[in-house]
């Protein structure tokens, strides 16, 4: 089973382009598998090693001291991911959230009012259905669809696949919205410029003590659906210092993805981070 | 959930450093920090290993403590919660240890 994405048999990661053209997404594992194309080494932290010790522990067995860290090959992927992406002058930021917390939302209004000045292409992660690539593709934005099958998270190695088919242009933004989930994804680093969480208000203030992992993980914090507070008994400032609890120096911002509050300041944020990296 | 990606991972790096070995043991390393639950890792690496070298290996798991250094009056101290406060009562806390998810060593037949 290729538990790395989740898949088993009759399950599997594909990547859908533009359109609507599917391939099988090969994982590259780094073992014996012809993918067709590079594996690399995956040795991982440059304290990784491996010689034999020798130390005969009876049975006839050897140590072999390792040191290498569990998630090399992901990072590896992810500083290549990162490197082409310096290279292009290309922003990549990595969405995540729960599911239903507005991502898909937020992403059709920033590329229906961004897309054009920023060049914005999206890579859209869900475990099925092409659906919010579809929604992504009728605002006109370059879209690939990555469906992960059972998997939780997207992985370097998926992102990397998706921007071989979605081929984004120099001086371009890619927005990544990974699966919703507030676990997984913050272990796995893609190669992004910074992670993006987005809560929403209907979610409860105290989300960001509950997943702290996640929290501690974000450059920004946008806290949507802020046009339902009328009907809420939800405590903004105990949610900001729920937030600044989990990760002291974290970026806040309140915003509607439907009717539009505070979307300038997300544009402002972003604007800013695209035109550092040019 | 992810212990299921990071079990893969362990076993796709051990067959790639050592593809003709049999693994007799592995000792991994799971920071109490990092986010990953050592149990769900016990849990998925039988059926992850089975049918690898790593099939039938003991898996040890070494889940170290969290060390953090409070950047407002520099005490240092263990915490297994990331949501800790100093005893100061600040909430910035440099995170010394903790996270780690190593791949120690393993035991192979010689």
């Amino acid at each position: 089973m290729c538990a790395t994405c989740g898949c088993s048999e009759g399950s599997r990661v594909t990547v859908t382009d533009s359109d609507g053209v599917t391939h099988d997404h090969e994982h590259d594992h780094g073992h014996a598998h012809d993918h067709g194309h590079d594996h690399g080494h995956g040795h991982g932290d440059s304290n990784g090693h491996g010689h034999g010790h020798g130390d005969g522990n009876g049975q006839g067995s050897r140590t072999v001291t390792l040191e290498q860290a569990v998630l090399a090959r992901n990072d590896e992927l992810a500083d290549r991911n990162r490197r082409w992406f310096a290279d292009n002058g290309v922003l990549a930021l990595n969405l995540m959230s729960s599911p239903g917390a507005g991502k898909t939302t937020l992403l059709e209004r920033t590329v229906a009012e961004l897309g054009t000045e920023l060049k914005i292409s999206v890579v859209e992660g869900d475990q099925e259905t092409p659906l919010d690539g579809e929604r992504i593709r009728a605002t006109g934005a370059p879209v690939v669809q990555i469906n992960t099958g059972a998997g939780c998270h997207l992985d370097a190695d998926m992102l990397a696949d998706g921007l071989r088919t979605l081929r984004p242009v120099a001086g371009s933004v890619v927005l990544v919205e990974n699966v919703g989930n507030l676990v997984c994804p913050a272990l796995f680093d893609l190669g992004e410029e910074a992670k993006v969480v987005i809560a929403s208000v209907t979610e409860g203030a105290e989300k960001p003590l509950k997943y702290p992992h996640m929290f501690r993980v974000a450059q920004l914090v946008l806290l949507n659906k802020i046009d339902l507070l009328p009907y809420l008994d939800f405590d903004v400032e105990r949610f900001v210092e729920g937030a600044r609890r989990a990760n002291p120096h974290v970026e806040v911002l309140e915003v509607s993805a439907t009717r539009g509050d505070g979307i300038d300041r997300w544009y402002g944020w972003l604007r800013d981070r695209h035109a550092r990296r040019q | 959930m992810h212990e299921m990606s990071i079990t893969q991972s362990v076993v796709d790096a051990v067959c790639e450093r050592m593809p003709d070995a049999t693994v007799r043991r592995i000792r991994l390393q799971i920071g109490r920090l990092s986010g990953v639950v050592a149990d769900s890792v016990r849990f998925c690496f039988d059926i992850v290993a089975e049918g690898t070298p790593l099939d039938g290996a003991v898996l040890e798991i070494i889940e170290s403590s969290g060390r953090v250094r409070c950047r407002r009056c520099g005490d240092e101290f263990e915490t297994n919660d990331l949501l800790a406060l100093c005893g100061c009562g600040a909430v910035d806390l440099e995170l010394l240890a903790g996270e780690e998810l190593l791949i120690k060593e393993v035991e192979v037949a010689a």
